[in-house]
Formats: C-alpha cells, sequence, structure tokens
C-alpha cells in the first residue's frame, strides 16, 4: 500500500452562504507525481487544499489519503503524510523562534528529543536556513520566512507535500531557490499556483480548475498550448511559452 | 504613523537585547522571574506614604542594569513613556487628602503630594524592573518559565500568541492608517466614521488569521496541548542568585534602611 496517493471522489464541497466551491471535482494523483493546480480566483483551488488534510469536511464525496478514506478517526494519520504550506507564512510561523516552530510538528508526534533535534537540523539545512534557527520570526526577511515554513512541514517528514501559492511575493532569486528546493523534493508534490512558469517548469501535470469543476487535467504542454481552454478559465500561456518581446518569434 | 512603528521597532530592541550573553542573561528565568516577582511585592506592599523607604529597592534594577550589560538611557526612555500613565493614577491625590503630614520649614506638604510622589516612584521601580526582566530574559522565555512556575498553558500559550502576532497586528494597522492618510489628504478623513470602519476591518482580518493559523497548527498535528523540546534546570547559580536577592528584599521590606543608616551616620555624633 502507497502513503502516497491521493484519491478524490465527486468531492464537493458548499460554503454556509450558498457558495458552490466545488462541484464534484474527482482525480487521483499517484506516488511521485508533480501536479500544478491552477485557475482563475475564486476557482476552488484553496477550498481544494483545505480538503486534502482533513479542515474542510465534504459536502458529498470522498476524499482517500493512501487508501483510507477521510475521517474523524484517520485524522491524524493522514495529518501527518499531508504536509501542508499555507501561502501567508505568517500563518505559518506562530512559535516564539524558528526552531520553536520546526520543532512543532515533531514535538506533536511525541518524538525523543534527541530526534526533534536532529529533525529540526536537517530540515532547516535542507532549505539553508540553519542559521536563522534561533531567530524570532518576525525578524525574517520574506524569503526567508517562506523557507522556513517549508521546513516546519519537512520536518514532519511528509510523504504529500501540499502547497498553496508557492511564489508569490518572492523575489526573483528567493522564487528560483525555492523552485531548485522543491525540485530536491521526490515524494509527490501538489502546487496551486498563479506562477503558470514555475508550474511549467516543476509539474508533470496540471489540473485546471473553474468554477468548482475540473475543466482540464494532463501534461502542461498540452494544457498550455489549448488557448480557447486558458482564456475560458482566466489563464494565460506560461511567459516561457510565450513569444519573444524583442524579436517576435515564438518559442 | 512613523512614531508607531518607531515604537515597535524600539520594542524589537528589547528583543535583541534579551540575545546577549553575561551570566545574568544565561540564568534560568525562572530565577529572574521569582525574584523579579518578589521585588514587585516588596515594592507595592509598603505604606502609600513612604517614599524614602522605598530608594534603598533601586538597587536591584540598577545591579541588574550594570550586570547584564543594558543601555541605562534606552530603558530610561521606555520608563519614562509609561510615566503618564501614573500621572494620571496619582493626580488626584493632592485634591483629595490635603492633610498635612510633613512640614518642611515653612512649607507643608499633605498626604495627597506624599501618596502622589510615591506612586511615581514605585510605578518607576516596578515598570523599570519588568523592562530589565524582559531585556534579559526575553518575553518566550519569560513565558515558559511562567508555565514552569504553574501558570495555566493556556494563559502562557495566550500571552506567546499575543506577542507574536503584535506585530504582525501593528504592521497591518500601519498600513490600513498609512491608506487612510494619504488618501485624506491633509484633512481628517472622514474622523470617527473612517476609523471605525478600519478598526472593525482590522478585527474581522485577525479573526481570519486566527483561523488561518489554527489550520497550520492543526494540520501540523496539534491537539490542543504545547510541547516544549527544551530542558533547563535551577542549577546552584540560581539557588544563589534567589536567596542573596530574596534576603535584600525582605531586609529592605522589614527595615527601614535609609533610617537606620541615617541614624547610624547622625548617632556617632
Amino acid at each position: 500500500m502507497s502513503h502516497h496517493l491521493v484519491e478524490l471522489i465527486e468531492l464537493r464541497h458548499t460554503y454556509p452562504d450558498g457558495t458552490v466551491a466545488l462541484d464534484g471535482v474527482t482525480f487521483t494523483i499517484t506516488h511521485g507525481e508533480a501536479v500544478g493546480v491552477i485557475g482563475a480566483n475564486g476557482a476552488g483551488k484553496s477550498t481544494l487544499l483545505l480538503h486534502l488534510n482533513g479542515y474542510l469536511t465534504p459536502g458529498s464525496g470522498e476524499v482517500r489519503i493512501g487508501h483510507s478514506l477521510l475521517t474523524k478517526e484517520t485524522l491524524p494519520e493522514i495529518r501527518r503524510t499531508v504536509g501542508m504550506v499555507f501561502q501567508d507564512p505568517d500563518d505559518q510561523l506562530f512559535m516564539p523562534t524558528v526552531f520553536d516552530d520546526v520543532a512543532f510538528g515533531p514535538c506533536n508526534m511525541g518524538l525523543a528529543l534527541q530526534d526533534i533535534e536532529k529533525r529540526v537540523t536537517a530540515a532547516l539545512d535542507l532549505v539553508e536556513a540553519g542559521h536563522l534557527r534561533d531567530k524570532p520570526p518576525y525578524h525574517l526577511s520574506g524569503g526567508e520566512k517562506k523557507r522556513v515554513a517549508i521546513a516546519t512541514i519537512l520536518s514532519m517528514e511528509p510523504s504529500i507535500l501540499v502547497m498553496d501559492e508557492p511564489t508569490s511575493g518572492l523575489d526573483p532569486h528567493a522564487r528560483r531557490q525555492l523552485i531548485r528546493l522543491m525540485g530536491d523534493f521526490h515524494h509527490t508534490k501538489i502546487f496551486t499556483s498563479h506562477d503558470l512558469d514555475m508550474v511549467m517548469e516543476l509539474c508533470s501535470r496540471v489540473i485546471v480548475l473553474s468554477h468548482g469543476k475540473v475543466r482540464a487535467d494532463g501534461a502542461p504542454r498540452e494544457i498550455f498550448a489549448d488557448e480557447k481552454l486558458l482564456a475560458e478559465c482566466r489563464l494565460e500561456k506560461p511567459l516561457s511559452m510565450q513569444g519573444c518581446p524583442v524579436c517576435g518569434v515564438n518559442s | 504613523m512613523s512614531t508607531f512603528d518607531g515604537a515597535i521597532l524600539d520594542f524589537k530592541r528589547l528583543e535583541t537585547l534579551a540575545s546577549g550573553d553575561t551570566t545574568l542573561h544565561r540564568l534560568d528565568p525562572r530565577a529572574k522571574v521569582i525574584v523579579t516577582a518578589l521585588f514587585i511585592m516588596a515594592v507595592v506592599s509598603h505604606d502609600r506614604y513612604a517614599i524614602t523607604r522605598l530608594f534603598p529597592f533601586f538597587i536591584f534594577p540598577a545591579a541588574l542594569i550594570a550586570a547584564g550589560n543594558l543601555p541605562l538611557a534606552y530603558i530610561i526612555r521606555k520608563v519614562l513613556l509609561l510615566c503618564p500613565f501614573a500621572i494620571v493614577v496619582g493626580i488626584f491625590n493632592p485634591l483629595i487628602d490635603r492633610t498635612i503630614v510633613l512640614q518642611l520649614g515653612d512649607i507643608g506638604i499633605s498626604g495627597g503630594w506624599l501618596s502622589f510622589a510615591s506612586i511615581i516612584v514605585r510605578s518607576t521601580l516596578t515598570v523599570g524592573t519588568a523592562f530589565v526582566l524582559l531585556a534579559l530574559t526575553g518575553f518566550p522565555a519569560i513565558c515558559r518559565a511562567l508555565e514552569q512556575l504553574g501558570i495555566p498553558k493556556l494563559f502562557a500559550a495566550q500571552l506567546l500568541f499575543l506577542y507574536r502576532y503584535i506585530f504582525v497586528l501593528t504592521e497591518e494597522a500601519g498600513r490600513a492608517s498609512r491608506a487612510r492618510e494619504l488618501r485624506s489628504c491633509g484633512k481628517k478623513g472622514q474622523g470617527m466614521t473612517s476609523f471605525a470602519t478600519m478598526v472593525g476591518h482590522l478585527l474581522l482580518r485577525t479573526w481570519q488569521r486566527a483561523e488561518r493559523i489554527h489550520v497550520a497548527m492543526l494540520s501540523r498535528g496539534f491537539d490542543g496541548s504545547f510541547r516544549t523540546s527544551r530542558k533547563s534546570s535551577l542549577g546552584s547559580n540560581e539557588c544563589i542568585f534567589i536567596a542573596l536577592w530574596g534576603l535584600f528584599l525582605v531586609t529592605a521590606r522589614i527595615l527601614d534602611l535609609p533610617k537606620l543608616i541615617g541614624t547610624f551616620i547622625t548617632g556617632g555624633f
């Protein structure tokens, strides 16, 4: 049995005010896949992510992680399997120091003190943030915060990494650093993003959401070549697939 | 707004000071918290006209500032910032309590003025020492110490969250207020009406943020109790620190040291 499987079956979600955020979403993501979930603002991306670790309960339909159905009983195990990095690192870093924050997950998993120490050091080294360990989060720059936020998840050694808008608000260098870091994570990855070039670079598969439904699901090159689909879903080709602004030659 | 941002930056400086490395900094936070609590109790439990008896207590913060290598001017500025509050608390005393309790030549000093001065001295002592404690220990460490000393975990957690998010919230408030200021063309920007909506929005945003933080905590296995990965111990240094300062504080509380010293000196003649 693989821990790395993510399966949604006819998932529906309606918010209390009547907004239908997800309207029958079905897909299966297998081990090692890197999937970009893209779509316009309000297409249902964030709602979808919140279902993956059981924060929201489906109106109808099923969420299965690694063959086990998401229920109250399986919730702790599933939260350990699915590591989720949120869009605003200020929401993710709530402990007094970087060390405490990265240790938060492992502490809750009930690990021994030495193991916690080891995991924190390893996770911080992985995101090149070892020198920040004793700093309070509000002393960090945007890029540093983002990297530490990722370390807080990596220290729990999840089998599935879920990230909401990983590159938003980062400078080009920090963005490049992050893309490299994501490329090094070899388990299942799921991103939502408006940074289509990043999706192009990192993902082997793209799922397009529109009005709570899956509009398209396939290889990035095919999807980004379909101009009609992109226009209907308020999307655009990634810059790397657009013509050169100087000579007009299509890449 | 610049003063507001400035105040926050200044606050961050306390945190930088707390990362110092003197013997006092390295002392277990519990020892410092216990002695500071004792100190505050000793100071506030004095008679309401006490002034001279309070003076020996300045030795404690002064010693900590000296041994902890803290910038004196900075601490004094911080204490002055809070002085207006003490003045507001005591300002009516001279009007209410007019009995003359002290005669200095021809000038009679009423009990009200004495108790007013006493309030100022006390607040300077307690607030100053609290700042010194913060600068020597850091807020998170104080919270941990309080928790170890037995205050409910929930309170400690709340204090920690307060401290963590006060920076985020003030930055948010700063941005909102700057945006309002820039569009009010030097006028008041619809005064209270827009101010009230702005505060309301801040509250709602805080609410949403709290929810997002909760999600982030849940997805990292939070089950309602905070676990810590740090060890700390009360060693001989801590015991000596508590014992010596405890002795001093108790003596200064029970005996009228200035008077004793005075009689000792004048008694010689």
